[in-house]
């Protein structure tokens, strides 16, 4: 992160309340609808590639709340939705958790952080 | 100029490429959020360069997300990437 980002992440509300959620959570995406009804080809892809591997997740609607959408975007320095993060730790977006999992890195990812599995 | 060769031009202007497709895909994509009237809002990029050996998958899209950083803040809503090596790409690319 730059000095830059660091100054605004002090001023911007929004930044906290993601600091909150991704603290509080070991594994939080940041998606358009929900798990059960993702509003986005590429968010329902991610929450496939979770639900499949039986990881627990929190899931934050950007749709529903705009700052977040804009917010999530600054404070990843990431221009898109999904988002995920892994223990406060921005992993990358579809395209990055779909090539994880075909390389077998996403399952390595989260058994190396001490994220339980339980495949469907 | 199309947003496609917009985007064409400038990741081959600012990355020594051996392979650089860029693929709309705003008509699959038709009448869901984000997609515009006149399609021009889904792409898909497939990039092989020599210039991302080193660097890990967040860095080399974040290469791809700052030379189109215009793009993205104006009407490209989803870009997906597929950002790889020649050894990564292997003989057949």
């Amino acid at each position: 992160m730059t000095a830059t980002q660091d100054a605004a992440a002090q001023n911007n509300p929004v930044f906290e309340r993601i600091e909150q959620e991704i603290a509080s959570h070991p594994v939080v995406l940041f998606m358009k609808g929900t798990p059960i009804f993702p509003q986005c080809g590429f968010s329902a892809m991610v929450v496939q590639v979770l639900s499949h591997m039986g990881v627990q997740f929190k899931s934050v609607d950007v749709l529903t709340e705009p700052a977040i959408r804009d917010g999530i975007k600054q404070y990843s320095n990431w221009p898109t939705i999904p988002q995920l993060y892994v223990n406060t730790e921005f992993v990358g977006g579809c395209d990055i958790v779909r090539e994880m999992y075909e390389a077998g890195e996403l399952e390595q990812m989260f058994t190396d952080k001490g994220i339980e599995l339980q495949p469907q | 100029m199309s947003i496609a060769r917009t985007i064409e031009d400038k990741l081959a202007a600012r990355l020594a490429t051996s392979r650089l497709v860029v693929i709309d895909e705003s008509r699959h994509h038709a009448g869901h959020a984000g997609a515009r009237a006149g399609g021009e809002s889904h792409f898909r990029v497939e990039i092989v360069s020599r210039e991302f050996a080193g660097l890990d998958r967040l860095a080399r899209q974040r290469l791809i997300h700052d030379i189109l950083a215009e793009e993205l803040a104006g009407g490209v809503h989803a870009l997906s990437l597929e950002t790889v090596t020649p050894d990564e790409a292997g003989p057949d690319s």
